[in-house]
């Protein structure tokens, strides 16, 4: 079996685990794309932590307004109802769990539920931002990520070996395979994505992995 | 109430010496005051300590820099605090070639321990960075089973910030996505100078949508329009 990787898969399942009115923090970059997949009757109340609370979509051309923007400092839009916040209020909504959840990328992300995205020791130091506070703080935080890296490997660990963004907050992990609920030191496998199957996943991924009973194939389309 | 001064651009960075902790509002340029920056750079005023949530961009392939990335570029400052300089290559090389000191701050963390300062309080105890090398050298303090770092307030010399709408006494209103660390920074530096598109009279805002107290605030500048 070849692995394709599929963002869109990602941003797919990780869109159908939302409700009606649920306040979400969507990372930059692959976790953004999760807007645009969020079922029929679902609005989601998305929150920017630059400062607002009711992120829309980016503007027709022409139609940029410089002082608003989203966290990647992208020109984007207030919904009917949003409000604006300064950075503590912000954060102060985000670890004091009135975010939902936050879904974030992944460099490594381990069977303890540690995940690591902010640093590559050496060559890649961007900082921190918001993340290990939306971690920390959003009742759940979902790791997206394809499921191997460009050289074929598994993102998946048993062990981070990367400084950690926040130790042992991840609940769910979605790839481009499959999803995982981080539970009791390892990674059970809910669910496996058309076309691939139990036992690629299994013998792909560099951690311990318990298959639910309830584990099922799910067609993402 | 008493009205502030209204000084050019020049004049108010001129009130920043050599060796100030300079805390300018903005994230990724959204919300920091532009003529002041242009000034600040004119002046090349030297040996600052910038706290800021981001240095803005600096592509260094194209040469492309906005807001206070031509500044960092000229080595006004000595020591950097943000939380993010990943869109900035110039700050990156400086730090790895250990020409400028960088500190990294979880943004929440960053807003608190600006807040902190402003409102007279030591520190605050945060869940965040426990377990990551954040927290290192850190005190960690266990209350009810929970675990928490315990930030130190972050207090300035002088905080530049941009304002949409400021009375001729100081109070302050926001635009938009561009509040973010300005609010936080104007309770927390000694001289706080506000660079504010519109200017009115006293008696002009409505007192509930002021969003800054004109007590904070020592100067006012007019932004270019």
């Amino acid at each position: 079996m070849e692995y394709v990787p599929s963002k869109e898969n990602i941003a797919k399942r990780i869109a159908r685990f939302f409700k009606n009115g649920d306040v979400v923090n969507l990372g930059i970059g692959l976790p953004t794309l999760v807007g645009n997949y969020v079922p029929e009757g679902v609005e989601l109340i998305l929150q920017s932590e630059n400062g607002f609370m009711g992120l829309g979509p980016v503007p027709e051309a022409g139609k940029e307004d410089p002082m608003l923007v989203n966290a990647g400092g992208s020109c984007v839009t207030i919904q009917p109802g949003g409000c604006f916040f300064d950075s503590a209020m912000s954060f102060a909504i985000i670890r004091g769990g009135h975010v939902d959840a936050t879904v974030l990328g992944v460099l490594e992300v381990d069977q303890e539920g540690n995940l690591a995205n902010y640093k590559v020791p050496g060559k890649m130091v961007p900082g921190m931002g918001g993340a290990m506070d939306l971690t920390v703080g959003a009742k759940k935080v979902f790791a997206a990520t394809q499921h191997f890296d460009a050289k074929g490997n598994s993102k998946l660990l048993r062990k981070c070996k990367l400084p950690l963004t926040a130790a042992h907050e991840v609940d769910y992990v979605v790839t481009d395979i499959g999803l995982f609920e981080v539970k009791n030191g390892a990674f059970v496998l809910k669910e496996y994505f058309k076309p691939y199957t139990v036992e690629y996943i299994l013998e792909k991924t560099d951690a311990d992995i318990v298959v639910d009973k309830d584990c099922r194939e799910v067609d993402l389309g | 109430m008493l009205a502030k001064p209204i000084v050019t651009a020049e004049q108010a960075v001129g009130l920043i010496k050599e060796g100030d902790v300079v805390m300018l509002g903005g994230f990724m340029g959204c919300g920091s005051p532009p003529a002041l920056l242009a000034a600040l750079e004119k002046k090349g005023t030297k040996n600052l300590t910038l706290v800021c949530n981001d240095c803005a961009v600096h592509n260094l392939k194209t040469g492309e820099m906005t807001f206070v990335a031509p500044l960092v570029a000229k080595k006004q400052f000595k020591k950097v605090i943000a939380t993010h300089i990943g869109l900035n290559g110039e700050i990156q090389r400086q730090m790895n070639a250990g020409e400028t000191e960088v500190l990294l701050v979880p943004q929440g963390t960053l807003a608190e321990r600006i807040r902190a300062a402003g409102a007279g309080l030591g520190g605050v105890l945060t869940p965040t960075g426990v377990g990551t090398e954040v927290q290192e050298g850190k005190k960690v303090i266990d209350l009810d089973g929970k675990r928490y770092l315990l930030e130190t307030g972050l207090s300035g010399d002088v905080a530049l910030i941009r304002a949409k709408k400021a009375d001729k006494a100081g109070n302050c209103t926001y635009d938009k996505s561009g509040r973010n660390f300005n609010p936080l920074m104007a309770m927390a530096c000694k001289t706080v100078i506000v660079e504010a598109d519109e200017i009115v009279e006293i008696g002009q805002l409505d007192p509930e949508v002021v969003v800054t107290p004109s007590v904070v605030v020592t100067h006012l500048v007019q932004a270019k329009k």
